[in-house]
């Protein structure tokens, strides 16, 4: 049951992508280019997302088990860090070399674009990356970390 | 001296608007009924991370994701996007994009929605950070480079 609806929340979740225009990187680069000429689209997708997450968040904070009885993942970690601004720092860039970010990457994957397909091995090899630095120099702090307290936080 | 000013022609707030109110449902179902943060980079990620009985539900949303264009052309037909960005540029980027959210735990869905709506205070800064990168990166590529 879990895994039917993540597909239709993952398919509704696309279909918004595709219906604001976000999978078009040059309306992503029209957003960013504030000293061109400015595309202020982005910011009415993130509004209206925004707008219907305040609610269901603050439902979903109240709860203490999902509607299939599973456990809430609601991230717990307040701090602002190193790793969020530096990592933030780069996925920026990034997203500003090419405008793709995660989400309309992998539904323009779906369409079949050849540029995305190459965007997103590099992306899925850039976390890679990530997990093997983790891996190799965080041992210690992931074995003090409860496996689910760590996934949480991660899942942001 | 750059004048700022509206790109009118491309300008899609009607469209944007409701694709953002279908993200947000999106994004709700999943916390929801799930109980899932709607993070992409999260949930493509954690496939690198394997866990026993915490795959199926990603696969799940990634093959929704992947379906959305098949499942809008019974509707319409998409206009075809515009990419300027090169090979070597778009592996650059992914890199950057795919090493970049998962240290700073998030992307433009975990940290920009899912974050803003619980009004977490690291996810707005991480909003914030990339968006300036992005700003000051695309003002780099088109007007000093």
């Amino acid at each position: 049951m879990n895994a039917v609806w993540a597909f239709v929340a993952g398919l509704l979740f696309g279909i918004g992508l595709i219906v604001s225009g976000m999978t078009d990187p040059s309306k992503i680069v029209g957003f960013l280019d504030v000293a061109g000429a400015w595309d202020p689209s982005l910011a009415f997708v993130m509004g209206g997302a925004v707008l219907v997450g305040l609610v269901a968040f603050r439902v979903a904070r109240r709860r203490t088990v999902s509607f299939l009885g599973g456990a809430v993942h609601i991230p717990n970690a307040r701090h602002i860090d190193r790793p969020l601004v530096l990592g933030s720092l780069a996925f920026g860039v990034g997203w500003g070399l090419a405008g793709y970010c995660p989400g309309p990457a992998v539904v323009a994957l779906g369409s079949g674009h050849d540029q995305a397909v190459v965007f997103v091995a590099a992306m899925i090899a850039g976390m890679a990356l990530y997990e093997a630095e983790d891996r190799l120099f965080h041992a210690r702090r992931r074995r003090r970390v409860p496996r689910e307290l760590s996934d949480v936080a991660g899942d942001a | 001296m750059v004048k700022s000013m509206i790109d009118w022609p491309h300008f899609t707030p009607w469209s944007s608007l409701a694709g953002g109110i279908l993200i947000g449902v999106a994004a709700a179902m999943l916390i929801l009924v799930n109980g899932r943060i709607a993070g992409v980079a999260g949930i493509v990620g954690g496939l690198l991370r394997p866990a026993s009985g915490d795959m199926a539900w990603r696969f799940a949303f990634i093959i929704g994701l992947l379906a959305a264009p098949a499942a809008y052309l019974l509707v319409a037909e998409p206009a075809p996007p515009t990419i300027e960005a090169g090979y070597p540029m778009l592996v650059a980027a992914g890199l950057l994009v795919g090493a970049g959210t998962r240290y700073g735990s998030g992307c433009t869905s975990g940290h920009g929605v899912c974050g803003i709506s619980r009004l977490s205070p690291r996810s707005l800064a991480a909003t914030l950070t990339f968006m300036a990168a992005g700003i000051a990166t695309v003002y780099v590529v088109r007007h000093v480079a």
